[in-house]
């Protein structure tokens, strides 16, 4: 059967607000699978060109796949949602990586003609699903070594690699996470970041957490605007004594969900769907999990000779600030500075947070947003490190562009 | 008086209010609609206990208002809202606090209170929005009325105005602000039809068509999509817009209709309706104020009257006793029920096979003496599910379902030796209903109940004969069995508490209101319908027209007169009760000579309809042989609600049922006697029958009246 690869387009992109996890936080008494299901209603709501039916598959990622997050979140998200019963739905598992994974996997199937249109998102309830609930590591991963102890640690393994990288000082990775806060501030000021949130009403029934009855979740809840390198060099390194990894210079533990569309380029025209960013390739790539951190370079590299590109060619970059050392890591590898201007134009998971499996498709809602102001941009890239040792890149061409 | 002062007065009367707290919470709308203040009512319990308005919770909303106008005052808020805990909005007046009340002044309070809080969601100097996310009745309706704006979740499921239902008016704004909203047409619909329709609830959809909200949004994200549209109209982004309201002619058109589906249901016999007509008709001037005062009135007025407190009574019977059977055996000792038997192919054997089927969703087997009858039956209950499909109440897969579960045998053995519980629906008569038994017994597994759905026979005659008698219950369904709710569950003298354990849960699977009675003469509800149209026919009997008899109870508002039921039920039927009962108790019971002789000419109704309204038939009047002594309407009346008494009393001194409030429960839920009666015996008391009667009183002062 003669078979053509299709051309693969992230239609549109939206998340919730971020919360802080824990009693304090605004998610405390949310539902994860509410979270995403409204996601995917704002992306109907958007996108009222698409008809429920065309979408063939919602895939939601989740690390931790219990309780609310479980029970095959993508089809019972898809139910919730009031999609058709004829559309199916799956959960996705690759840690931090989930949502990026839920949207190379959907974009796999619509370039080889599985399907024409998906939901690809995801969803971390930190709060309700702390890092390692229920987990149960096989005993061979310490008896045989086959990993450190710290791999299961995500900020000692952020304290590993600045042992591999002793010029990654602490003051760098601080002066980073400042500009992060600063960025993020100035996205909001600008009005980039609200567009694409989807407002979450909150209901808080404890006194001590503030005003109680319904709320709504309008805004990022962990952002500090105003933080400097110096009040950052004061905070305390839980990891390591006398370590380097601080909260201040890490993404927090937060609730949050997004969701994207992704589209076959053809169905999309059809549709008349937007078209933000096509998609050129994408890679994911294991490193030693005690440095999952620098799993974003192995990636990077793969993702860019698949689509015959060197790192020159991109315009723009997603990195998602798991922690800042991740961060310049990949910078340092290819010789870009700290705070080269192409590097997270509105910010990071540092400012806005990092609901683990959720992230994904917020670093390509950005891009997406960058790719419109900037249509001297090409290329861009979204990539993460991964839990375990692992890595994610994706390569987006940006439609608006006018060059030649 | 304040109406902090009033509330706080009125809550020391009811000390035991579970207590709605009016959240204030601030939030900035989305598309820079401006910071907002969402008040959530909340009374800290999960949904199953709703949210309502006692004088407490009413100065919790007052507080929260007071924030809120201070605020908006000030120019801190752009709008308010209004919005409930998870899947209910608010449920109206906390009902237990309305029976405390024991003086006119304090009724007129409560209605006052409401008011008072409730409109400052009309006088705050920013707009106010209702959200109703979830279950919203009574005063939760109402206190939405009084906010400029509103908005409904499509997939709310209960939305009405049940007062008059239960014998008030919707006296928080209700009556005066609903008609001025959507007309009076629309509004009485609400107000009365439906409240008198079996207290009819309206979905969401229905709700916003009515014009009752101004926008509607599915329930997956209600709130922020109401939180939205708010932003939307506060920014002048988006206008709403309301059908001008017709306050000509079709204003009065509409009460007038109203009044009269009124007198067809409750017959001019309750106040309550025709208060709440009253003050819509004068709320076609729009005056809101005159509206509110004439509301406080009328509901202090009702709050006082023993139709409103029999209403609370009956209404708490059927919500509260009618879930807990008194006397029922310990729930754990029931069987399961894998498969039901019928035996008799009838129309009462069908109509029991299907219900059978559809609740419990086991195999039920007809079986009949021959097969063409089997078939008949079979046939019959196949139909009938066809219906069901065809109205879309279940799905082709569900039909397929009950149609496989619904067979027919000759052969009683095979078809019963895996029956856990067989009904026989034969002919009334012992000898042939202790064949079937004695059948029965031979081809049952040992731990099979056998149950009767017989109407008058004695339960423990018919076990008699049997090995296991424990094992019989009696099991008595009314007519038609699809409707009305009550199955009379007798215990026999040998029923063990294993069988009437099992007999009670099947009830409750079948969604029916058990009561549990003793083996006595035609139980309770027969019992009872059938002294009391003795005493009519005796009236007639001994010379009273049979117009003017058969007009003689309209004013307590029964739902048919008692020539209509003694149709209903059917007069051979009827006549066979009377017989038995008379047997039984050939003081009090007569046979009337007028019904034999009607029986016997084969005569099955005692009015014809050719002229397009009844009239008496001719062919039954010429059968009439009557004294001539007439009596008043007022005579049969009394003698006929002095019968009634009497019977209680002696069916009480029996031990029949365990309290007056068990023949109530039967009264209202298998002859559908009116709340307003509270069943009957509230009435009596009330109207000095069970004291002329009796000597006391049926109830404790205070249970079905205003307490001294």
């Amino acid at each position: 059967m003669p078979r053509t690869v299709r051309e693969v387009v992230f239609v549109d992109g939206v998340r919730t607000p971020f919360g802080k996890a824990g009693p304090k936080g605004i998610y405390h008494e949310t539902r994860a699978d509410d979270m995403v299901v409204k996601c995917i209603r704002e992306l109907l709501r958007r996108n009222p060109g698409l008809p429920p039916e065309r979408i063939e598959e919602v895939a939601v990622a989740a690390t931790t796949q219990i309780g609310d997050q479980g029970l095959t979140l993508g089809r019972t998200a898809a139910i919730l949602a009031g999609l058709p019963t004829s559309v199916p739905g799956y959960s996705i598992d690759r840690m931090c990586a989930g949502a990026m994974t839920a949207v190379t996997s959907t974009a796999g199937a619509i370039a080889f003609g599985a399907a024409d249109v998906a939901v690809a998102g995801g969803v971390e309830h930190m709060g309700r699903h702390p890092m390692g609930e229920g987990v149960d590591p096989n005993p061979r991963f310490v008896s045989e070594k086959l990993v450190d102890e710290s791999a299961l640690f995500m900020g000692m393994t952020a304290e590993n690699l600045h042992d591999r990288f002793p010029h990654l000082t602490r003051a760098r990775a601080d002066a980073y996470a400042a500009r992060s806060q600063e960025k993020a501030a100035k996205a909001y000021a600008d009005g980039r970041i609200q567009p694409d949130l989807v407002p979450i009403s909150v209901r808080r029934t404890q006194s001590e957490s503030g005003e109680t009855g319904w709320g709504l979740a309008t805004a990022d809840e962990p952002m500090r605007p105003g933080t400097t390198p110096e009040q950052l060099a004061g905070l305390k390194t839980p990891f390591r004594p006398h370590g380097r990894v601080t909260a201040g210079n890490a993404a927090g533990l937060n609730d949050g969900a997004t969701a994207s569309l992704i589209a076959a380029e053809d169905v999309a025209r059809e549709l008349e769907l937007p078209v933000r960013m096509r998609l050129v390739s994408y890679a994911f790539a294991g490193v030693e999990p005690e440095v999952m951190g620098v799993g974003p370079v192995p990636a990077t590299e793969k993702a860019l000779a698949r689509a015959g590109l060197s790192i020159g060619d991109i315009g723009l970059l997603e990195v998602n600030e798991a922690f800042a050392v991740q961060v310049l890591a990949l910078l340092d590898h290819y010789g870009i500075a700290d705070d080269d201007p192409r590097v997270n134009q509105y910010g990071g998971a540092i400012a806005f947070g990092h609901p683990l499996a959720s992230s994904g498709v917020r670093l390509m809602t950005q891009l997406a947003r960058q790719f419109e102001q900037q249509p001297d941009v090409r290329y861009g890239l979204t990539t993460m490190c991964v839990g375990f040792g692992m890595g994610g890149t994706v390569i987006w061409e940006n439609p608006h562009w006018e060059g030649k | 008086m304040s109406t902090a002062e009033r509330l706080k007065a009125a809550a020391e009367l009811f000390p035991d209010e579970v207590v709605t707290t009016a959240h204030v919470r601030h939030l900035e709308l989305p598309a820079g609609g401006g910071r907002f203040a969402l008040i959530t009512l909340d009374n800290g319990l999960d949904h199953t206990k709703p949210t309502t308005f006692g004088p407490r919770s009413l100065g919790e909303l007052d507080a929260a208002l007071d924030r809120v106008t201070a605020e908006a005052e000030r120019g801190e808020i752009v709008a308010v809202g209004l919005t409930g805990k998870p899947f209910i909005f608010a449920v109206g007046a906390d009902l237990k606090g309305v029976e405390l009340l024991r003086h006119r002044d304090d009724a007129l309070a409560i209605g006052r209170g409401g008011h008072d809080v409730f409109r400052r969601f009309a006088e705050l100097p920013v707009p106010s929005f209702a959200y109703y996310n979830g279950a919203a009745l009574g005063g939760g309706v109402e206190v939405g009325l009084h906010c400029t704006y509103r908005t409904i979740a499509a997939q709310s499921p209960a939305f009405a105005l049940p007062e008059v239902f239960l014998g008030l008016v919707p006296g928080w704004g209700g009556c005066t602000l609903l008609p001025n909203l959507i007309g009076a047409e629309r509004a009485l619909k609400v107000i009365i039809e439906n409240s008198l329709s079996q207290n009819r609830m309206l979905k969401a959809p229905k709700v916003h068509e009515l014009g009752i909200t101004d926008a509607i949004f599915d329930s997956a994200d209600f709130l922020e999509q109401s939180l939205h549209w708010t932003s939307a109209v506060l920014r002048g982004e988006l206008t709403v817009q309301r059908p001008e309201v017709d306050r000509g002619e079709a204003w009065d058109r509409a009460v007038a209709a109203a009044r009269a589906f009124a007198d067809g249901k409750v017959h001019g016999a309750a106040p309550a309706a025709y208060r709440a007509l009253d003050i819509v008709a004068a709320a076609k001037n729009g005056d809101v104020a005159a509206g509110f005062a004439a509301e406080d009135e009328a509901l202090a007025d009702l709050i006082m009257g023993g139709e409103l407190r029999s209403g609370i009574y009956a209404f708490n019977l059927v919500q509260k006793r009618a879930k807990r059977p008194v006397g029922a055996p310990d729930r754990s000792l029931a069987r399961p029920v894998t498969k039901v038997g019928v035996v008799g192919a009838g129309l009462m054997a069908s109509q029991l096979a299907l219900l059978f089927a559809r609740r419990l969703e086991v195999p039920v087997v007809l079986t009949d003496i021959d097969q063409a009858r089997v078939d008949k039956g079979v046939g019959h209950v196949h139909e009938q599910i066809d219906m069901l499909l065809l109205k879309g109440r279940v799905g082709q897969d569900q039909a397929n379902r009950l149609k496989a579960l619904v067979t027919g045998s000759l052969d009683k053995a095979t078809a019963f030796a895996d029956a856990d519980f067989v009904i026989e629906a034969v002919f009334e008569e012992m000898g042939v209903k202790q064949q079937v038994f004695a059948e029965l017994e031979a081809v049952v597994p040992e731990h099979a109940i056998l149950a009767t759905n017989t109407s008058s026979l004695s339960v423990t005659e018919m076990a008699s004969r049997l090995a296991h008698p424990e094992r019989v219950v009696g099991f008595h369904f009314f007519n038609p069995v699809a409707v009305l709710p009550l199955l009379e569950i007798v215990r026999a003298e040998q029923t063990d508490d294993a069988s009437l354990a099992t007999a009670f849960a099947v009830s409750k699977k079948l969604k029916k209101t058990s009561v549990l009675v003793k083996d006595a003469p035609a139980f309770v509800v027969n019992r009872i319908l059938t002294r009391f149209m003795g005493s009519v026919l005796g009236s007639i009997d001994e010379g009273t027209d049979i117009a003017t008899a058969d007009r003689a109870l309209a004013p307590l508002g029964l739902p048919m007169s008692p020539i209509q039921l003694l149709e209903l039920v059917g007069p051979a039927v009827a006549h066979h009760v009377a017989g038995t009962l008379h047997a039984a108790f050939p003081d009090r019971f007569a046979v009337s000579p007028n019904l034999t002789r009607v029986v016997t000419a084969g005569k099955r109704a005692f009015y014809v309809h050719d002229s397009g309204r009844p009239e008496l038939d001719p062919e039954v009047l010429a059968l009439f042989e009557t004294g001539d002594a007439a009596l008043t309407e007022e005579q049969v009346r009394d003698r006929a609600l002095e019968a009634i008494a009497e019977e209680i009393g002696l069916m009480l001194e029996e031990g029949v049922v365990a309290a007056a409030e068990d023949i109530d429960l039967c009264l209202i839920t298998g002859a559908g006697w009116p709340f307003h009666l509270g069943g009957i015996t509230p009435y009596l008391d009330r109207s000095g029958v069970s004291e002329r009667v009796l000597g006391r009183r049926l109830l404790a002062p205070g249970v079905a009246d205003v307490p001294a």
